[in-house]
């Protein structure tokens, strides 16, 4: 045994520096590759003190442990290239962002991670306009980003809110579930679903049939509103869809409605960029790697879209980096990209909207029932913009 | 000839690198019939026993190509199951073997007829294939 002892200590030495044991080396400016990250204090969507109860209930989970992983997978990337990649957080307050922003860009960042609701998002992105750097986009789903308020020089990593409906509607049509009773929330957000939900069935043949408004409460001068049996009765639909961003009321849908239904939306079968129970296309190992460097968390939609962008990162400057961050970004706006986001499809960015496309999950609580788009949709040059704005209908303007 | 063949399932295509110089020599594109390129997801590669032939499983795109490895020309698609994984050849170079990972079979083609001639039913999702002659 004890002769073998150096032999053992000489294998394992370059094997643990490979590997990233070793200290990270000082930023070169002209080798480094900074990522700026940038995220809201007190952003409303992670508030975890909304139930009354004191029970929480809805975690959504900041994205920002998606691009730690992001990074951690880029080092090998960048040992053989000669580069580091580098990622730096700021949490801001809404005023502060477009000071911040110049600040990152002031240091040499060419990418900045934005995971901000839409407004901050554009005045993040506009305080930035004409600079070299890009603005990635990893939690605002809303559809106007896409449309009618699109930047040049934000890219959206997170499918927004009609790619969402337009898989969950694909799995229902392709069910003939096609009647639709929609459950509207009291939150702006519920009311984009809800006009999504509209779009997507007028797109694949489905028919919402009404939509109803419901709020929290037991108040029984409400109860047309508050109560799920009630306000499900006298409807012959086939499922019933629930707009609840804020995800108290969803829960309690299935089995309160009057018929036997299933529910979907955000209770029931969820449309989502990932789920933490997906097992095909390489998924476990990019599971396991979240959960080692994250555990108790698993990976949801905000963090592979985080990790995502890195990804998209790595991988542009690793194929035109020597040219500088124009060449980088005219390859990742590009044709030639090619991402494995270990959903199966090779993901590249819309060019009349900088939408990422990419395949759509729908899961239950613990599996993944579907992957959209369906097999029985079908589109011209590429199957995934079946789901989202196509080319011809798009409102985007750069 | 010293070659480094490899497949690439997202990309779609073969990549050939040179051992010499570890430079990539060419990209091989396959499109077999009543597929669409973005239904070639390559995977499975194998070199017959008498080197003419390297076999490459095409995925999603259900078929295995016949690859003439000197001029890199694909001399034939055989169907085969629902996406072909894993390809073995057997000694005598009369029988390929390919994984059907989506429909829980395997194929057995006959090389010189170039026709699938049976398939059998295994466990879920076989994804290689190993003869023990």
């Amino acid at each position: 045994m004890n002769r073998f002892w150096p032999a053992f200590l000489f294998l394992l030495w370059p094997a643990s520096a490979v590997l990233g044991a070793a200290p990270p080396p000082a930023a070169n400016p002209s080798t480094s590759v900074r990522i700026g990250y940038i995220d809201l204090q007190n952003d409303p969507r992670y508030r975890t003190d909304n139930s009354y109860t004191g029970i929480v209930f809805h975690t959504l989970g900041r994205p920002y442990p998606g691009a730690e992983l992001g990074v951690e997978d880029a080092q090998l990337i960048g040992k053989v290239i000669g580069r580091q990649f580098i990622l730096e957080r700021k949490s801001a307050a809404t005023a502060d962002l477009p000071a911040l922003a110049k600040a990152l860009v002031a240091e040499g960042d060419h990418f900045i991670i934005a995971d901000l609701p839409a407004p901050a998002l554009l005045k993040l992105a506009d305080a930035v306009r004409g600079q070299p750097v890009l603005v990635m986009n990893v939690s605002a789903p809303d559809d106007s980003l896409r449309g009618a308020d699109c930047r040049r020089n934000i890219v959206h990593l997170i499918p927004s809110e009609s790619m969402l409906t337009d898989a969950l509607v694909q799995y229902l049509v392709a069910k003939n579930w096609k009647d639709i009773l929609a459950l509207q929330g009291p939150a702006k957000e519920d009311a984009g679903e809800i006009a999504a939900l509209q779009r997507s069935a007028r797109k694949f043949g489905a028919t919402v049939d009404a939509v109803r408004p419901f709020v929290l409460g037991a108040d029984p001068r409400h109860r047309d509103e508050n109560n799920v049996a009630l306000m499900t009765a006298n409807s012959d639909a086939d499922v019933i869809f629930v707009a609840d961003s804020g995800g108290e009321f969803a829960r309690y849908v299935p089995f309160e409605t009057h018929s036997p239904r299933p529910v979907v939306g955000d209770a029931g079968l969820t449309p989502l960029a990932w789920h933490w129970a997906w097992y095909e296309n390489g998924a476990p190992q990019l599971q396991h790697r979240f959960e080692k460097l994250a555990s108790p968390r698993r990976m949801n939609a905000g963090t592979w879209a985080a990790w995502a962008a890195v990804k998209t990162v790595t991988q542009s400057v690793m194929r035109a980096g020597a040219g500088g961050f124009s060449k980088v970004e005219q390859f990742m706006l590009g044709d030639k990209i090619n991402i494995d986001g270990a959903k199966g499809k090779p993901m590249s960015f819309r060019p009349w909207d900088h939408q990422l496309r990419q395949p759509i999950l729908l899961a239950t609580a613990d599996a993944v029932i579907a992957e959209a788009p369906l097999p029985q949709y079908l589109h011209q040059t590429n199957d995934l913009d079946t789901l989202g704005y196509d080319a011809p209908e798009s409102a985007c303007h750069f | 000839r010293k070659e480094l063949w490899v497949s690439d399932e997202l990309a779609g295509d073969v990549t050939v690198i040179d051992t010499a110089t570890d430079q990539v020599k060419t990209t091989i594109q396959f499109l077999p019939p009543g597929f669409r390129p973005v239904d070639v997801t390559p995977v499975g590669l194998a070199l017959s026993h008498d080197g003419k032939t390297m076999y490459v499983t095409l995925g999603r795109a259900n078929h295995v190509a016949f690859v003439d490895p000197a001029t890199k020309k694909i001399h034939a698609y055989i169907l085969v199951g629902s996406r072909a994984w894993g390809v073995a050849e057997n000694k005598k170079g009369t029988l390929l073997y390919v994984a059907n990972g989506l429909s829980d079979d395997v194929s057995i083609i006959d090389i010189h007829a170039q026709k699938t001639i049976r398939s059998i039913a295994t466990g879920r999702v076989p994804h290689t294939v190993a003869i023990d002659e």
